[in-house]
């Protein structure tokens, strides 16, 4: 069981972002991607997820064993597969309640109703444990929301819908100390055996609280080193260079 | 990439679009003449004075061009030669759902009209062409003193009233399609509410089309006097036809001293409706005029509630959603006009264009010099689901003199690819995610709307945008 990407090269326009990735995070790990700007890191989110502006050319994308790039975005989504947006997008009028009951809602069959009292104390409890007020829930999805509190209502969303595998695209930016902490505890408590994580950042800094089980280097749309999180403090402390140089060697 | 990868919209209208064969009594047959108007007068025993009435605003309406000179130019492709005036199986309304005729009963209960009026209604009228089948008030709220009959009977029984205010609001040549319901008119309601009384539920009204060809010129007049409060709603549906359908009523409120009234109207015509309304309200010393308005159907409306404010201290308030779809233009706004001191109104437009639909925003409000401590407040917003949907606002604002104030605010946004990919990304489809998106442009307005129409708007919402998306 895993989250499984194959020689994925994939355009935006006439320009290849994605040069032949592969990249595999078994279930139950949780897996970094680090990188500088421009290496692709948020594009491979975005098309894992099906963004219909990029366009696969070739490879592909497999949700334990289903491919993601024959679906629709709400069918990967409904399929297991959660993105953390690093920009969450404004709905405006769209309250929370509703916005994650409708997510919730249709993932259900026909014709049968989420259950609105079990669903409200499950709501609140996962927001009491990010810090998020309960007003909140009347409010209109990201709107007016500082970047510490869009943050943290996207890794709610995530508790909610509960996916199999989720990509968190630079969830750390944006963030101080303290929502830094309270966002990696809330993805600290989704971790286990049921769950994969794919974490993109460009700082080493949230890996100290969200502590990977493998670290990929991302250099100019290809996967150019793992290693274990000692990699992270390295690229900290040296920078790029040496592994740009190292994958240069390597071609 | 396309800029515009949207699905086209297609339009579910399965709600309102049946049709029933009726055996109609009474036809004024296809054009319109002088004999028409007596036709329909005699039909309807009308007195002199209507008569009358009826002739003189035939004349204004031949006289008066279309105004096509500021006007959608698809108003010349009314053929007034081709509709039928005049459609009814008799001219008095029936007390009981029971002796309504089958087919008309049959058509209400599709619509649910009777399972509302059991639920929540004070009171209901239900017109079907050009007379209304049933109407009724519930016994409690008759006994207060309220009258809410048809037009005919208000101005057979209730001459001292109905003639006071007739065509006061709104004159007959106040614009050509009012001369046109003035000299054909039938059906509407008349509402009388006493001194004090508040009538705690809403009075409901159903415009029912069911012929096709078919001119529909329901009159409503609404009188609340001092100190009264009384909400009406009307809904309106038609079924599918090829040839055009024409829909032109004429509405005058008249709020007394004190007095509210909230005027609710939620528009779900046909896509092949010519809906061109004239609604105006006369508010008095401290009296509250509200029009809620959503204008979801239709091919071409043309509709600008308006509140005259006659009285010091004076309230108009006009709340209007439009979604024009494929081949529709809502063109609708609303019309201010100040005439005492301290008087304040408040508009609230908000405007979805999908695919080829076009809405347009026409404002006017209007304060003159001599007025003082008056305020208007305008909000305008406008939401382009698609490239080429179109929106266009025309306000004309004319505030003068010392301590008037007004505040103008007009927007323009679009559901974005990108809003639409975040929540696909959390699990909904395409479809229900512009739904949503479009609920929560209109769901501050939706708020104000009685309840069982805020639900039934969410509904035509979605059945609007999820059309053929999926």
């Amino acid at each position: 069981m895993s989250l499984s990407i194959q020689n994925l090269r994939a355009n935006i326009g006439d320009r290849e972002i994605l040069k032949g990735l592969n990249l595999e995070v078994p279930k139950g790990e949780v897996h970094a991607i680090m990188g500088k700007n421009g290496s692709g890191k948020s594009t491979l989110a975005k098309v894992m997820a099906g963004h219909p502006s990029y366009e696969v050319t070739s490879g592909d994308v497999l949700l334990d064993g289903r491919s993601l790039l024959e679906m629709e975005p709400d069918e990967c989504s409904r399929s297991g597969l959660f993105l953390a947006f690093q920009y969450p997008m404004e709905i405006p009028g769209v309250t929370i309640a509703n916005f994650l009951r409708a997510a919730l809602q249709a993932r259900l069959p026909e014709g049968e109703e989420i259950d609105a009292v079990a669903y409200y104390k499950d709501l609140y409890a996962k927001m009491d444990a990010l810090k998020i007020d309960r007003s909140f829930t009347s409010r209109s999805v990201n709107d007016g929301f500082s970047g510490g509190e869009k943050k943290r209502c996207e890794i709610l969303q995530m508790a909610m819908l509960k996916p199999s595998y989720a990509v968190l695209d630079e969830t750390d930016s944006g963030l101080d100390i303290d929502a830094l902490k309270i966002v990696s505890e809330g993805v600290n408590a989704l971790r286990g055996p049921d769950t994969g994580f794919l974490v993109i950042t460009h700082y080493q800094r949230l890996l100290n609280y969200i502590v990977p089980d493998v670290v990929h280097v991302m250099v100019d749309g290809r996967i150019v080193l793992s290693g274990d999180k000692s990699l992270a403090l390295k690229l900290e402390a040296e920078g790029y260079d040496w592994v740009e140089k190292e994958a240069a060697a390597a071609a | 990439m396309s800029t515009d990868t949207k699905p086209d919209i297609a339009i579910d209208r399965s709600v309102g679009d049946f049709r029933y064969d009726v055996d109609y009594e009474y036809d004024a047959g296809v054009g319109l003449s002088e004999k028409t108007i007596d036709y329909i007068a005699d039909v309807k025993g009308d007195p002199d004075w209507i008569r009358r009435f009826r002739q003189d605003a035939f004349r204004k309406f031949k006289e008066m061009p279309m105004p096509t000179h500021w006007a959608s130019p698809d108003l010349n492709n009314i053929v007034f030669e081709n509709i039928r005036y005049y459609l009814s199986k008799g001219t008095q309304p029936k007390r009981s759902w029971d002796e309504v005729p089958e087919e008309m009963k049959l058509t209400f209960e599709r619509l649910g009209i009777p399972e509302q009026e059991r639920k929540f209604l004070a009171g209901v009228e239900a017109q079907f062409d050009s007379e209304a089948a049933y109407s009724n008030i519930k016994a409690a709220v008759g006994e207060q003193g309220v009258i809410f009959v048809g037009s005919t009977e208000g101005l057979h029984k209730h001459p001292e009233i109905f003639r006071k205010w007739f065509g006061k609001v709104i004159p007959t040549g106040d614009n050509k399609f009012s001369a046109l319901n003035s000299a054909v008119f039938s059906g509407g309601s008349f509402i009388y509410v006493p001194p004090g009384v508040k009538v705690k539920h809403p009075l409901q009204a159903y415009f029912r089309i069911n012929a096709e060809s078919f001119g529909q010129f329901e009159r409503t007049l609404i009188i609340a006097d001092e100190g009264s409060e009384v909400m009406y709603m009307e809904g309106c549906t038609a079924p599918k036809f090829e040839t055009s359908t024409l829909h032109s009523a004429v509405v005058e409120l008249v709020a007394l001293k004190g007095a509210k009234i909230q005027y609710v109207t939620v528009q779900n015509w046909s896509p092949n409706v010519f809906n061109l309304v004239t609604k105006r309200g006369l508010a008095h010393e401290e009296a509250e005029i509200k029009w809620i308005d959503c204008n979801i159907g239709s091919r071409l409306t043309m509709k600008y509630p308006g509140v005259v404010m006659k009285g010091r201290k004076a309230r108009g308030e006009v709340i209007s959603i439009a979604l024009a779809s494929d081949g529709q233009h809502q063109d609708t706004g609303a019309k201010m006009i100040h005439a005492a001191d301290e008087t304040t109104s408040n508009i609230v437009s908000k405007s979805i264009s999908v695919g080829s639909g076009r809405a347009t925003y026409r404002g006017l409000v209007h304060v003159p010099k001599h007025l003082k401590g008056c305020k208007n407040n305008t909000e305008c917003d406008a939401l382009l689901i698609n490239a080429h949907s179109r929106t266009d606002t025309y306000p004309a604002i004319t505030v003068r003199g010392q301590g008037n104030a007004c505040q103008h605010e007009a927007s323009v946004s679009q559901i974005s690819e990108e809003q639409i990919f975040y929540m696909q990304q959390r699990g909904i489809p395409e479809g229900a995610a512009m739904s949503l998106a479009v609920n929560g442009f209109v769901n501050d307005l939706v708020q104000q709307f009685p309840m069982e129409y805020s639900v039934e708007l969410k509904r035509l919402i979605d059945l609007e945008m999820e059309g053929s998306v999926g």
